[in-house]
C-alpha cells in the first residue's frame, strides 16, 4: 500500500525527514514512533501530498507521490495533530460536508451519517455544534470522518494526545474496526501502549528510521521487556529535540 | 458543481452563525452612512473670526454685523490690538483677523478710499483659504452698498466688468451628499468584501481546517468559488442596503440605470474578492492579512478621488490610481448616480474591472497551495 525509497525533505540546512525506506502492506496498523522533533509529522505529510519531498520515491496506493498527489487524496484519509473539523458547525454538517466533498452521494451521505452517529453513541450530539463537544469525542468523530468515504489508507497524525485512557481504548477499536474491513492504518504516537496495538512498527531518531519491526520482534533484539524500553534505548541517542 | 454546493453549504452557514459577520454586514455600513456623509463635508463653517476695530463708527459696526449674519463667522474675539489678536491665532481661538484701521468712516466718506487688513492662520489650510474668500466677498458686497449710498445713482458711471455666473451642472445645489453618499459606499463595498474575505481563507488556516480540505480531492478553483460566492451576496447585500439608506436618509435616487449600476458592482465585487483571497493566499495569520489589507484599503481610499480629486494629482499619483479598482468605482457610482451615464460611457471602466477581476482571481487560485 505504500512504498518508500529513500524519502527525504529538506527546509533549507535541517533534514527534516532522511531517506526513509520502508513498506506498509494492506490492511496493516503501522506504527510510526519518534521522539518530537524527529521528523514523523513531516513525513506523514509528504506521504498525504500536503508537502512535496526534496528526494527519493514513494507510491501510495500504487500512486505516484511527486505526479498523482490528486489521486492519492481520494484514496486515503487523514486525520491531522491539531483538531480540524469545522467547529462552527453541527456534527451532522461536519459528516455531510466532508463526505460530500469527497464525492458520496445523497443516498450513502444519509445512510453513512446515520451508521456513523449511532456507531459513535452521537445521537444526542447529532445537531450540536462540533465546538461544544469533548475532546475524546471530537477525536472519535474526527477518524470516523476520515474513514468515511473507504479511503485505502487512513493517516493518524498523534490522534489519541491529550485523550483519557478509556476513550483511547475506544478510540483503538475503531482503528481495529477499520483494519478488519481492509483499511491500511498508518499512525503516529507517543503512547508505548499503543504502539504495543500495532502489527509493525517503526522508530524515527532524528529524521531517519531507526528500527522497523513487529513489536515482539523488537523487544527480543532489544533485549528489552517492553517498548518503553526500546523506544528509550533508540531515542536517548536523539540529538535533536524540541 | 456538486463540491460547490457542499462548500457554499458550508460556507453560509458558518456565516449566518457569526455574528460579528453579521454586524459588519448589515449594521456597520448603515451607521457609517448615516455620520460620515455629514462629517465629511466640504463646506467650511463655524470660522472663528477675530476683529480689532479701532474706529468703533457706524459703518465699522454696520461691516461687523453684515460678516456675522452671514452664517459662516463666529466672532471669538473683539479686540483692540492687533498683538492682543495675534495672541488669539497664537491659542488657536481665531482663524481669521480683520483689521479696521483708526478713521476708517472718516477715510471712506472723505476719500472714498479705506483699506482694511486681513490676517489668516493657516495652520488648517482648507478652513484658512476658504475663511479668506468668504470675508472678501462679504466685505466686497458691503463696498458696492457703501458706493451706491455715497454715490449718487445719477453720477453712478456703469464701469464697463465681466461677471461670472457659475450654473452647476449634475448637482445644482453643490449638495455635498450628493456627491459624497455614493463615493462613501464604494468605499464601504470595497471594505467589507475584501477584509472579509482576506480573514477568511487566513482563518482556516489558522485553525488548521485548511489542511483537512487540502487532503481532499477537492479542485483548487473550486474550494476558491466555494470562498468567492458567499462574499460576493454579502457584498451586493451590503451595496443594496447602501442605496436604501441612500435613497431614504438622503433622498438621493440614482438618475442612470440601477441595472447598470448593479452591473458595474457585480463585476467590481469580483476584483475585490479576488484581491482579498489573493491576499490571502500569502499570508498564514489574520494579523498579517489585517495589515496588508489596510495598507492597501488607505490607499485605495486616499487614492481613489473619494476626498481630493484625482485630476489634481501628481501624474504619478494619476498612474497609480489608474490601478486602483476603488477609483473606478468612485468614478462610475458618480457618473450614474449624478449624471445619469448609459453603458456606453461605463464601458470602459467596466472593460478595466473585469480585466482586475479576471487577473486577481487567476493570480489567487495559482497561488493557493495545496501542497507545500
Amino acid at each position: 500500500m505504500i512504498e518508500t525509497n529513500k524519502l527525504s525533505k529538506r527546509f533549507g540546512d535541517f533534514i527534516a525527514t532522511n531517506e526513509i525506506t520502508f513498506e506498509v502492506d494492506k490492511g496493516e496498523i503501522f506504527g510510526f514512533l519518534g521522539a518530537n522533533g524527529a521528523g514523523k509529522t513531516t513525513a506523514m505529510r509528504m506521504l498525504c501530498g500536503l508537502s512535496t519531498p526534496s528526494s527519493g520515491t514513494a507510491t501510495i496506493a500504487g500512486f505516484d507521490i511527486y505526479k498523482q498527489t490528486e489521486q492519492i487524496k481520494k484514496n486515503i484519509g487523514y486525520m491531522s495533530q491539531k483538531f480540524s473539523l469545522y467547529e462552527d458547525l453541527t456534527v451532522t454538517e461536519n459528516i455531510r460536508f466532508f463526505g460530500g466533498i469527497y464525492g458520496l452521494s445523497n443516498q450513502q451521505l444519509k445512510t453513512k451519517s446515520q451508521q456513523l452517529i449511532h456507531d459513535l453513541g452521537l445521537e444526542k450530539e447529532a445537531k450540536k455544534l462540533v465546538g461544544a463537544l469533548p475532546l475524546g469525542w471530537k477525536q472519535k468523530l474526527s477518524f470516523s470522518i476520515a474513514v468515511l468515504h473507504e479511503p485505502k489508507i487512513v493517516f493518524l497524525d498523534e490522534p489519541t494526545g491529550g485523550v483519557d485512557p478509556i476513550t483511547r481504548r475506544q478510540f483503538w477499536n475503531l482503528i481495529y474496526d477499520a483494519a478488519d474491513r481492509g483499511v491500511t492504518v498508518f499512525v503516529t504516537t507517543h503512547y508505548m501502549d499503543e504502539a504495543e496495538y500495532c502489527n509493525r512498527i517503526s522508530i524515527m531518531v532524528d529524521g531517519r528510521i531507526k528500527a522497523l519491526d513487529t513489536p515482539r520482534n523488537l523487544k527480543n533484539s532489544f533485549h528489552a521487556a517492553s517498548m518503553d524500553e526500546v523506544f528509550y534505548a533508540l531515542a536517548r541517542g536523539a540529538k535533536r529535540s524540541e | 458543481m456538486r463540491t460547490i454546493r457542499f462548500l457554499l453549504q458550508k460556507e453560509f452557514r458558518q456565516i449566518f452563525r457569526n455574528r460579528s459577520i453579521l454586524v459588519m454586514v448589515l449594521v456597520m455600513p448603515v451607521m457609517q452612512l448615516f455620520i460620515l456623509p455629514l462629517a465629511a463635508n466640504y463646506e467650511v463653517k463655524n470660522i472663528n473670526l477675530a476683529i480689532i476695530d479701532n474706529d468703533h463708527s457706524s459703518y465699522s459696526q454696520k461691516l461687523i454685523s453684515k460678516i456675522t449674519a452671514s452664517g459662516y463667522f463666529r466672532l471669538t474675539g473683539y479686540v483692540f490690538s492687533y498683538k492682543e489678536a495675534l495672541h488669539l491665532i497664537e491659542e488657536d481661538k481665531a482663524d481669521l483677523l480683520l483689521e479696521i484701521p483708526h478713521g476708517f468712516e472718516k477715510n471712506l466718506v472723505k476719500d472714498n478710499h479705506e483699506q482694511l487688513f486681513v490676517a489668516v492662520n493657516a495652520i488648517n489650510g482648507t478652513k484658512a483659504n476658504l475663511g479668506g474668500v468668504y470675508l472678501s466677498s462679504v466685505i466686497r458686497d458691503e463696498n458696492n452698498e457703501i458706493r451706491l449710498q455715497l454715490v449718487e445713482p445719477a453720477r453712478f458711471q456703469a464701469q464697463p466688468g465681466v461677471e461670472i455666473t457659475t450654473s452647476n451642472w449634475f448637482n445644482p445645489y453643490l449638495d455635498y451628499h450628493l456627491f459624497m453618499v455614493p463615493g462613501i459606499l464604494a468605499v464601504l463595498v470595497t471594505m467589507i468584501g475584501g477584509f472579509l474575505t482576506a480573514l477568511n481563507i487566513v482563518k482556516e488556516k489558522e485553525v488548521g481546517t485548511i489542511e483537512q480540505i487540502n487532503v481532499t480531492p477537492i479542485k483548487k478553483h473550486h474550494f476558491i468559488l466555494g470562498k468567492l460566492i458567499p462574499f460576493w451576496v454579502l457584498g451586493n447585500v451590503v451595496f443594496t442596503l447602501g442605496l436604501v439608506v441612500a435613497r431614504l436618509a438622503y433622498g438621493i435616487m440614482p438618475a442612470g440605470s440601477i441595472l447598470l449600476l448593479y452591473g458595474f458592482v457585480w463585476v467590481y465585487l469580483l476584483a475585490v474578492l479576488g484581491f482579498g483571497l489573493l491576499v490571502s493566499t500569502y499570508c498564514d495569520t489574520q494579523q498579517q492579512a489585517m495589515f496588508i489589507m489596510f495598507f492597501f484599503i488607505m490607499i485605495f481610499i486616499l487614492m481613489g478621488g473619494l476626498f481630493t480629486p484625482i485630476d489634481s494629482m501628481p501624474d504619478w499619483a494619476q498612474v497609480v490610481t489608474r490601478f486602483n479598482p476603488v477609483s473606478y468605482l468612485i468614478d462610475v457610482m458618480r457618473m450614474i448616480v449624478l449624471k445619469g451615464s448609459g453603458i456606453r460611457d461605463v464601458l470602459p471602466r467596466l472593460g478595466v474591472i473585469l480585466l482586475f477581476a479576471l487577473v486577481l482571481n487567476t493570480w489567487a487560485v495559482l497561488n493557493y497551495r495545496k501542497t507545500s
